[in-house]
């Protein structure tokens, strides 16, 4: 994930306060509660239920899209600022606290008063992700993969994928394979669409007595050996600066709004942002990213990518801790740069 | 179905193919969209170019061409070749810069211990570690990312690069 570890995981600790119903007796999936959340699936449809107005409300996404932004929403620790698993359900990250949302970020759902947000403690969410995402993801399907790599999430309960859901989470402190820094990816196969990509490693000569000392990696063998689509994770830090590329096939699976600027720089291939407004989630601007072109993502939008071939993308985060009250009060801009 | 080969595409100073804003509301100057190749085939051998501003954090885009100078940080940067071959020397220095941000000139002949050097094609990156002098060394022109803070080298031009 892309984010300074800074915060323990203590998951563990609220996994006895998860509400989780019986196996249903048909599908074989369990239902789940989240304050006055319901969450269900079934053979297609992860099912998302809320109080308002005196009715219950509903929503419907498919189970795949849903599994893909639920892994990305764990793997990330719920990421900076909101996660929008689509266009009515997300989360916000309040860092120790996580809002789950409904409607709240839609225009027209929030104009008719038919949206619902809820605050949790983050350890208490996250178990009850955690326990969703292993229960709803069968042996055919590794959420974290291009739809090209794995099989289907629909149908009935098949088994499971804990391995894929709980890959070991990488912390890099200052640069790979650095000692006592996450290790390079020489034991990773070469993804099938990077097949072409350099595998030749920097030529390091120290001088006696530096051994050790200078370090190199080729990043680009890094990504192309990356076994995840659309997971920034950091190479480089510089004090709060924080690059974290990764490699991205077909969709984002989150329409992410950022509570800071962020910027990325497309290092191959070529994908196209969709950009809209935060917080009704109107549209703004398409954005056509090829080979070394570089731009921002302002503090004031969402965005989803698109990437027909596997491509490398660095994501460059800001991770000083007070930047979103310092955007929210409008002593930030939320573009970094006028001109 | 296909035997097409994968093509990964990287640009280069020679070949890049710059991307496009289209607005539907707001303004393309709020997305600073520039290309590193672009800025990088207009720049002096090793101008500093912000393209990337985050507070006083920076990406900067360098053209690298022939010999730097020799420069130092109080802090960790990185360096990436993103077209041609760049070697960087490092020195170990007897007075290290402690204080500041972004990258300072480290003189013309830096006091230090040679640490030896690094040989970086396409995709490769490199620490740039505190404590040290580096100096970078391109015998034909190439592109290096650097990741640093802004500091008295950096030059912002975001009106020549960016679309509007």
């Amino acid at each position: 994930m892309a984010m300074l570890e800074t915060v323990a995981d203590n998951t563990a600790l609220a996994e006895d306060e998860v509400q989780v119903s019986e196996p249903d007796a048909v599908t074989g999936y369990r239902a789940f509660k989240l304050g006055a959340f319901a969450l269900s699936r079934d053979e297609y449809f992860a099912r998302i239920t809320w109080p308002a107005k005196g009715q219950t409300r509903s929503h419907l996404i498919p189970i795949d899209a849903f599994l893909r932004a639920m892994m990305r929403d764990v793997a990330w620790g719920f990421f900076y600022g909101w996660v929008n698993f689509d266009h009515v359900i997300g989360t916000r990250n309040y860092y120790g606290r996580v809002d789950l949302y409904a409607g709240t970020f839609n225009g027209t759902l929030k104009a008719a008063g038919v949206n619902y947000t809820e605050n949790f403690e983050t350890p208490l969410i996250m178990a009850t992700f955690k326990a969703i995402l292993r229960d709803w993801t069968n042996a055919t399907f590794d959420p974290f993969a291009a739809p090209e790599e794995t099989g289907s999430a629909f149908g009935r309960k098949n088994g499971d994928n804990i391995e894929a859901i709980e890959r070991f989470r990488i912390a890099t402190r200052r640069m790979p394979g650095l000692p006592d820094d996450s290790p390079l990816r020489n034991d990773l196969p070469i993804n099938r669409q990077f097949i072409d990509v350099a595998q030749d490693e920097p030529e390091v000569h120290a001088a006696e007595g530096f051994e050790g000392q200078l370090h190199a990696f080729s990043l680009f063998k890094y990504l192309s050996r990356s076994d995840v689509t659309w997971n920034p994770s950091v190479t480089s830090v510089c004090k709060a600066s924080l690059f974290c590329p990764t490699t991205e096939e077909f969709i984002l699976p989150v329409f992410h709004g950022n509570d800071r600027v962020e910027w990325f720089l497309q290092l191959s291939d070529e994908i196209l942002w969709d950009v809209g407004d935060k917080d009704d989630g109107s549209p703004r601007a398409r954005i056509t990213m090829r080979a070394g072109d570089i731009c921002a993502m302002p503090a004031d939008i969402r965005h989803q990518g698109y990437s027909t071939k596997r491509s490398m993308l660095l994501v460059w985060e800001n991770a000083t801790p007070n930047l979103p009250q310092r955007y929210e009060s409008g002593e930030l801009k939320p573009y970094p740069i006028e001109f | 179905m296909s035997n097409a080969a994968i093509e990964t595409v990287f640009g280069s100073l020679e070949n890049y193919n710059k991307g496009s804003v289209e607005i539907i509301s707001g303004h393309a100057s709020h997305y600073a969209f520039s290309n590193i190749f672009e800025v990088a085939k207009k720049s002096l051998p090793y101008e500093k170019v912000v393209v990337g501003l985050n507070l006083n954090y920076v990406i900067e885009t360098l053209r690298a061409e022939g010999q730097s100078p020799w420069y130092t940080a109080a802090h960790d940067e990185f360096a990436i070749v993103m077209d041609g071959e760049v070697r960087v020397d490092f020195l170990k220095l007897d007075t290290p810069l402690t204080e500041g941000e972004g990258t300072r000139l480290a003189g013309s002949v830096p006091t230090g211990k040679p640490m030896g050097y690094v040989l970086l094609k396409r995709g490769h990156q490199c620490l740039l570690p505190v404590g040290t002098a580096y100096r970078f060394e391109a015998s034909r022109p190439g592109v290096l990312l650097q990741q640093t803070i802004k500091g008295p080298l950096s030059v912002e031009k975001w009106a020549d690069i960016c679309f509007k």
